[in-house]
């Protein structure tokens, strides 16, 4: 078995990415020295503060294709997204009543959907296929003119495979439908474009990006005049869509992250693909019961879901704690009984029960892959003699 | 530059720079379950403890928050209730929140020093229809001025009514104690105590409900869903530790803050003080220079090296008097006029002395300028 110095080695980054130590570096100033709060217009220290919050906006917008003055500064994806979907229902759902969504979203976009079906919205929950995906035939079906919103992930949390967003979203802006993505999971890991991919809001998040957490972003497309109605009131900050002191050291954080990311985000993926590829190769084959979930080339390369036949998956978790991976999305954890995506691609539940999921990234080196695989395949080994 | 604008941000303290250095560098998310999950799991329950020592509230009645605008938020949209009832000095997170409830609400008047009148408080009780909830602040953002909480909260049990506290701005300045202040919410936040920005809270007396405001994964016990601010909370954690150092401050910036005081006033017989002097906060100084509109003011003072404000941070873009000296019935043309000082725990006392000799010296010239 190959050598590997520090354990447990971390494999979770879909859960979140350690921070970059540039990132850390842009950010340590914004505390004690330049601590200003950004919205003093009285004063050096808030100019200071807010100078760097500009140009933080800046670096996010330019990663997506957007302009700074449709960033909206949010605590995380998770307020990002209960921004787009609660803040433009409640806007807009006089005009329009139905929001359609995907069964497989990330948790804040389905419960936020159950939210506004509270307060009398129409919601559709579309299916997605055994590889994860939408089907597009099904998606322009759906779509009718009491749609006011779609809101579809570009990178599922759970299983890594990229939605047809692109598609979606033209079919979308010819039939004047508002269209969302939760891009918490693509964001600087493949490129993205809301200017060419027709996109209205985007949710984004810092921490999967190897930024801090505690910080996320809204994009709200300005040419679409869509004004979500904000969730947080009061001073009127970030034109009014989201009050609330901003972080300048978390702001610039996250705008680091993405000037990293935008330079980085091509050697990463070619990496990433390399480690999938190996991992794959020597994990998944029906002879050793191991199965890869969601398509097998439309996903992002980072995101290794896999089921594991006639093992326990409780078992399995605990007999490989150098290993910090996950068995689903790192909010449910704490929640038992398989998860609701597995579930709907239509893994049975004991496969569903015994799945991992392997998240690599910036810093997965050469050796923690050769020592995982070395691990896993030896775990497995050892818990299919003892069952 | 000497900074004597406290109440709209504080710099943070470095040992709390220490920790959060230190919890950047963990990389787990605290839902996590494995070892680097429970690594960050605790970095949460630490703060919690720390947060709920501070306030004189147990550990599970705090709800982590991105700061006290959300807290109030939390709270006013979050609660049960069927009526309303604000005190006019509010924060703007509360008086908005209200405004676009959709419920029916009051807004309680102040006296002419700040303090909430308390009969009218009683009638609004008396006449409201429904579960009330009564929000009133620990202490103004703006002038300093301290409401009687405790008295507030008696009253409003009376009325079987519900009360929330913004004591954001208190918390550090006085002893805040939850269980000892009689109310069911109170809302703190992180940057005004030495502690980052991004982060707060909103204490939730045990056995109470709050719906959440942020939906998603359940963090928070479901009161709050999101990824926690984790860098964020464990700062305020170890800022809330050192609240005792902050009151041990803070006689001596009382000191400082009154011979300020008494210094303007000796520049001219019509410098005014806004709110009650006996009854605010020890670092706050909310005072008038006659006759010279405060931009002006401001612009002279950033020339010469100071930053102080004109109200409080997020109004201060706007152009409008401040709502809350309005309510105190200033007139506009002296309401114009004010300035904010407040300091906090690293204002030194010269620093202070400093700044009298320069605002004395700017009244001297803008005023000169403006006699015929």
């Amino acid at each position: 078995m190959a050598d590997i110095p520090n354990r447990p080695i971390y494999m979770d980054y879909q859960a979140t990415t350690p921070l970059d130590e540039r990132v850390l570096e842009a950010m340590m100033p914004y505390f004690a020295e330049h601590f200003g709060n950004p919205h003093s217009t009285t004063h050096s220290f808030g100019w200071m503060a807010e100078e760097a919050v500009e140009k933080a906006r800046g670096r996010i917008a330019s990663l997506i294709g957007a302009s700074a003055d449709e960033i909206i500064f949010t605590s995380g994806a998770t307020e990002a997204n209960n921004l787009a979907i609660k803040g433009m229902g409640r806007a807009y759902s006089h005009h329009r009543n139905t929001i359609i969504t995907v069964e497989t979203e990330h948790k804040c976009v389905l419960e936020s959907a159950t939210q506004m079906a509270r307060e009398g919205m129409n919601i559709v929950y579309l299916p997605v296929g055994a590889d994860g995906l939408v089907d597009l035939d099904i998606f322009a079906a759906a779509l009718n003119d009491d749609v006011l919103l779609v809101s579809v992930m570009a990178v599922n949390n759970e299983i890594g495979v990229i939605q047809p967003i692109r598609e979606m979203a033209a079919l979308c802006r010819e039939k004047r439908i508002f269209f969302h993505t939760d891009a918490a999971q693509a964001l600087g890991k493949m490129p993205l474009d809301v200017v060419d991919m027709n996109i209205d809001l985007m949710s984004l998040s810092a921490h999967k990006i190897y930024g801090p957490k505690g910080v996320g972003a809204l994009y709200v497309r300005r040419e679409s005049r869509a004004r979500p109605e904000p969730v947080l009131s009061g001073g009127g900050q970030e034109g009014g869509l989201r009050s609330g002191t901003l972080a300048p050291a978390l702001c610039v954080g996250f705008g680091e992250a993405c000037e990293v990311a935008a330079a980085e985000m091509d050697a990463d993926l070619e990496r990433l693909q390399c480690y999938f590829d190996r991992i794959i190769g020597a994990l998944c084959a029906p002879e050793r019961g191991v199965q890869l979930n969601g398509h097998q080339r439309q996903r992002f390369p980072g995101n290794i879901n896999i089921s594991i036949e006639g093992l326990d998956g409780e078992l399995l978790l605990s007999s490989i704690r150098d290993l910090a991976v996950s068995s689903g999305a790192a909010c449910a954890s704490a929640v038992s009984g398989p998860s609701y995506v597995l579930q709907a691609i239509g893994v049975p539940e004991n496969l569903a029960e015994a799945s991992l999921r392997i998240g690599l990234g910036r810093q997965t080196t050469d050796a923690e892959v050769d020592y995982a695989i070395d691990f896993l395949l030896q775990a497995i080994e050892q818990l299919r003699k003892k069952a | 530059m000497i900074y004597l604008d406290h109440n709209a941000t504080t710099p943070v303290r470095p040992e709390v720079v220490s920790r959060i250095a230190e919890v950047l560098a963990l990389p787990g998310n605290p839902s996590s379950t494995h070892a680097a999950g429970r690594q960050a799991r605790k970095v949460l329950d630490d703060a919690r403890d720390q947060v709920a020592a501070a306030c004189g509230a147990s550990p599970r009645e705090i709800v982590f928050t991105s700061g006290g605008t959300e807290a109030n938020g939390m709270a006013l949209s979050g609660i049960s209730a069927e009526h309303l009832i604000v005190s006019a000095t509010e924060h703007d997170s509360i008086l908005t929140h209200a405004g676009e409830s959709g419920l029916p609400y009051d807004v309680v008047p102040v006296d002419s020093g700040g303090s909430i009148q308390l009969d009218v408080l009683e009638s609004c009780l008396r006449a409201a229809k429904g579960r009330m909830l009564v929000s009133v602040m620990l202490a103004n953002n703006e002038t300093g001025v301290l409401q009687p909480i405790s008295e507030i909260a008696s009253l409003a049990k009376e009325h079987e009514a519900f009360i929330h506290c913004d004591a954001v701005q208190a918390f550090g300045k006085i002893p805040v104690d939850f269980e000892a202040l009689g109310v069911d919410y109170m809302s703190l936040s992180s940057h005004k105590i030495g502690g980052p920005k991004g982060v707060g809270c909103l204490v939730v007396r045990a056995g109470l409900d709050v719906k959440p405001f942020v939906h998603g994964g359940g963090q928070e016990m479901g009161r709050r869903s999101g990824t926690e601010n984790l860098p964020g909370i464990g700062g305020f954690g170890m800022a809330a530790s050192m609240v005792p150092d902050l009151l041990a401050q803070m006689e001596e910036l009382q000191q400082w803050r009154d011979s300020l005081e008494s210094d303007m006033r000796s520049a001219s017989n019509d410098v005014v003080v806004m709110g009650d002097a006996d009854n605010r906060l020890s670092n706050t100084l909310n005072i008038s220079m006659p006759g010279v509109d405060n931009d002006v003011q401001l612009m002279a003072l950033d020339l010469a090296g100071y930053c102080v404000s004109a109200g409080s941070a997020c109004s201060s873009g706007k152009v409008s008097v401040s709502h809350v000296l309005q309510a105190m019935n200033v007139p506009p043309d002296i309401a114009r006029t004010t300035l904010r000082i407040s300091l906090g725990w690293n204002t030194q006392q010269q620093e202070v002395e400093a700044f009298a000799e320069a605002w004395k010296d700017i009244y001297s010239r803008k005023a000169a300028k403006a006699a015929p």
